[in-house]
């Protein structure tokens, strides 16, 4: 582990106001398994994507083989031998294996892709792959594209190779295999940097690990040294303390009690597993997890938005006690049950609000059916428009200006505001503070705490661990799609939730 | 089976041949642009371009020339379609793929555009108070056969008894499968038109991609146009003409998805909605009687097998035989 084969120097990127890598300093040496640590937006993703040629970063070096150099495009970081597999693979679907390969490439030669076999298949004996090079992408299980992506890179004779979260879509067998495949790569001489946040991968894995913390570098550590307990700690820093207010509500009552919740996704893999939990009136649960480990599907199977495997209930509870399954229904039937049920989804202008369309019209998406009338009823919309603006302080023009004009944090005000004002019994918000500044954050934090105390159920799915402990009641921790543990929001330490984020652990404290 | 009855059938499929050729070179252009992911609905009025200036360059050559020579009309018919339909496809690529507009939009406005700028030069080449205009040389190039005006047998009748661009087609469609599927641009160039974002990342310079197979193509689908005039309709040419042609050029969309994006097919394709397109006036053959108004029914049967094949094509849901993914679509890099 003598040469250095890339080395990023004061590496800083800006996104508009958010800091995504600040004055990061990390380098890789040649034969060597990195893994890059963070928890979500802790800026993994940004540094290598800025290393792979997708970003320019704004202040930094870099510099290959001792030499600076400037990476613009994905070119320049294949001419400097530099490959990335992305999360989302990049290959095209009706294309084999072997096309795929040789895609974009300028090779002496007659064009021929028996050549082309013969090479991926000898990459793939060099390193332990299993391929068939005349398979076409969409026949391919989601380990073999990965595979194939690999083999991509290494066609092009990449010595650098990142792996963006490669076992966020495999098997613990898959998984092993791939590990493999790394070794054999190390062997080789070739370096590799696997963005993670799965602990036991990182210790089994890597030969030394560079953890990111809020865009900044936290550490680099020898993986012989850390444990997981120290990696944790350095993952989430010190807690900080949240001026956010937690009023107990003496009275709760059952309103949700989710049994043997499970989902696939569209590729049939178990996105949610088995879950169970409660979630009571006059209490804020709030919902941690490393992103996609099943917060969408969990809040969507119950919004009636997302297809259950069999054997899930979900029951509800009505303020007069009446309970009602809501498995299978459409929000419409939700809805007509005289279910009160409020979502705000994390894709705020794609599912719950229309950016073309004005205050008051999205007002209306909530109440266009209500009357007997065949005509819309815009005058109710229009005081509920103004009252939201009034009371929340949106800042628009005016309550008919398309919504898509609005800054991030207004069109959450907005969102949140519609959804409340449907007084609902049970309140579910997914990332409802990202993006948002810090006043507006504290807006919606009193909002939910209003609600509340208004003796409604709040489901909050947050990524910011502080605000998680500083505002729940209760929180239940999500891991790769099992329920890993419900902890009390008071007593509950920042490394617990932490771990149990990256770690399933047995018999998970289940209060509810 | 009797003489006549023989005669109406290879006449059939003779007229059928050569309608099927005007909308093969429509189909293989538009085949080839939508390759690249671009969905060009100008493509009757591009072929309406290109027959008006291969009409117009071939025309002006013959009447001013004193000694027209056969290879110099034919190179002046094809190069003023070729080109003038090629600008047109330039304009649809800068405005779809460089200022991203819509499409469908563009590719709409793009052949009531062609339509208009047809009947516009037909306007000046057609003489004060006549209505159409013959070149008649070119005419007698274009549709000159291997035949010779000699009688031959049943079978050079149905083979060879057509003009040279009816077997420049075939070749045309021939050259763009070997291209297709047989060469690194081919296979760069469908990667463009399935998944622009992963050819980007590959190093394909997309834009490029876009631009030029939007382009040829345009330049190919011209062809259907001079070819049209200058031999489907004997030389003549008149506003109906330009009407024709922009009619042709929705068949010719309608046999790319017929065809399942698959230039072979376009050559048996093209052929079989000659055949239905013919068949009201020779279903006498089968001893059938049909009024002019039933014709007009009859002539509809390719639209309704097209939309027959597209019903088929989605049900089966194959991957193979589908329209490139990113078909329609603007690519944006920064877009994720």
């Amino acid at each position: 582990m003598a040469d250095i084969a890339v080395e990023m120097r004061g590496i800083t990127k800006v996104f508009g106001s958010t800091i995504a890598n600040h004055k990061v300093d990390l380098e890789v040496y040649k034969g060597e398994i990195l893994s890059l640590l963070g928890e979500n937006g802790s800026g993994k993703t940004t540094l290598m994507n800025v290393l792979s040629g997708l970003y320019y970063p704004d202040e930094g070096k870099i510099f290959v083989n001792g030499e600076e150099v400037q990476i613009r495009d994905p070119k320049d970081a294949y001419d400097l031998k530099i490959g990335m597999v992305h999360q989302h693979f990049k290959l095209v679907d009706v294309f084999t294996a072997a096309e795929n390969v040789v895609l974009g490439l300028d090779e002496e030669g007659r064009y021929d892709l028996s050549v082309t076999a013969e090479k991926v298949d000898a990459i793939a004996k060099r390193y332990g792959f299993n391929i068939n090079p005349y398979e076409k992408v969409y026949d391919m299980t989601v380990s073999e594209k990965q595979t194939l992506e690999i083999i991509k890179q290494l066609y092009r004779g990449c010595n650098i190779l990142i792996l963006d979260e490669p076992t966020a879509v495999l098997t613990p067998q898959e998984a092993q295999k791939l590990f493999n495949v790394i070794r054999n790569m190390r062997k080789d001489g070739k370096s590799i940097i696997i963005i993670t946040h799965k602990l036991q991968e990182v210790l089994e894995i890597s030969d030394r690990v560079a953890i990111l913390r809020k865009g900044e570098l936290a550490g680099i550590v020898p993986t012989k040294e850390a444990t997981e307990l120290s990696l944790t700690e350095m993952m989430v820093g010190e807690k900080v303390e949240l001026n956010i207010d937690r009023p107990a509500v003496e009275k709760k009552h059952l309103r949700l009690d989710v049994k043997h919740l499970s989902c696939r996704n569209n590729e049939g893999v178990l996105v949610l597993d088995d879950v169970n939990f409660k979630a009571y009136s006059g209490e804020i649960l709030g919902i941690a997890g490393i992103s996609g480990c099943g917060q969408k599907e969990l809040l969507e199977s119950i919004a009636g938005l997302q297809r259950t495997e069999p054997g899930a209930t979900i029951m509800y509870t009505d303020k007069h006690g009446e309970t009602k399954d809501l498995v299978g229904k459409t929000p419409r039937k939700i809805h007509d049950l005289g279910v009160a049920l409020s979502f705000v989804p994390e894709d705020r202008l794609g599912m719950g609000l229309v950016g073309s369309m004005n205050l008051i019209e999205n007002m209306l998406l909530k109440s266009y059916n209500d009357g007997a009338s065949p005509m819309i009823h815009t005058g109710p919309s229009r005081e509920l428009a103004e009252d939201i603006k009034q009371e929340l302080d949106v800042q628009t023009p005016s309550i008919t200006t398309p919504i898509k004009d609005l800054s991030g944090g207004n069109v959450q005000k907005v969102l949140v505001g519609r959804e409340i004002a449907a007084s609902p019994s049970v309140l579910m918000t997914a990332y409802a503070v990202r993006g948002l500044d810090i006043n507006t954050s504290y807006t919606i934090y009193d909002l939910l705490n209003q609600q509340k105390m208004d003796d409604v159920a709040v489901i909050y799915v947050g990524e910011d661990l502080d605000v998680l402990l500083a505002l729940s009641d209760r929180i239940m921790v999500l891991c790769g799609g099992k329920l890993n543990g419900i902890l009390d929001g008071r007593t509950a330490t920042k490394e617990e939730v932490g771990l149990r984020m990256t770690n399933m652990m047995e018999g998970g404290t289940d209060n509810g | 089976m009797n003489a006549d009855a023989l005669a109406n059938l290879i006449n059939w499929i003779n007229r059928a041949v050569i309608f099927g050729t005007v909308i093969m070179y429509g189909s293989l252009g538009e085949l080839l642009t939508e390759k690249s992911g671009n969905m060009n609905l100008g493509t009757p009025g591009t072929m309406c371009i290109g027959g008006a200036f291969g009409f117009a360059g071939a025309y002006l050559y013959e009447i001013n020339a004193e000694n027209p020579s056969a290879y110099l009309v034919i190179l002046i018919g094809l190069l003023c379609a070729f080109g003038s339909a090629a600008l047109a496809g330039l304009l649809f690529s800068f405005i779809t793929t460089t200022l991203r507009a819509n499409q469908n939009v563009t590719g709409l406005a793009l052949t009531t555009f062609g339509l208009g700028l047809a009947k516009f030069i037909g306007m000046i080449i057609i003489p004060e108070g006549t209505t159409t205009v013959k070149a008649k040389f070119a005419n007698e190039v274009f549709s000159r056969t291997l035949l010779h005006g000699q009688a031959g047998s049943t079978f050079s009748k149905i083979f060879f008894n057509y003009g040279f661009m009816m077997y420049l087609a075939i070749i045309t469609a021939i050259v763009l499968h070997l291209f297709l599927t047989r060469s690194r641009k081919g296979l760069n160039l469908r990667a463009v038109g399935e998944n622009p974002a992963t050819a980007d990342a590959m190093g394909i310079n997309v834009s490029r991609y876009k631009y030029l197979a939007t382009v040829i193509g345009s330049g190919i689908a011209g062809l259907g146009g001079v070819y049209y005039i200058l031999d489907y309709n004997y030389g003549g040419w008149s506003t109906q003409a330009a009407l024709s042609i922009q009619a042709l050029g929705w068949l010719a969309l309608a046999l790319v998805i017929f065809a399942i994006w698959k230039p072979l097919n376009t050559i048996w394709g093209s052929y079989v909605f000659g055949v239905f397109y013919w068949l009201f006036n020779f279903i006498s053959v089968f001893g059938l009687k049909v009024t002019s108004a039933q014709s007009s029914l009859v002539e509809a049967v390719p639209y309704v097998v097209t939309i027959f094949v597209l019903i088929l094509v989605s049900v089966r849901r194959s991957r193979e035989n589908q329209g490139p993914a990113a078909l329609g679509l603007s690519y944006f890099r920064e877009e994720r």
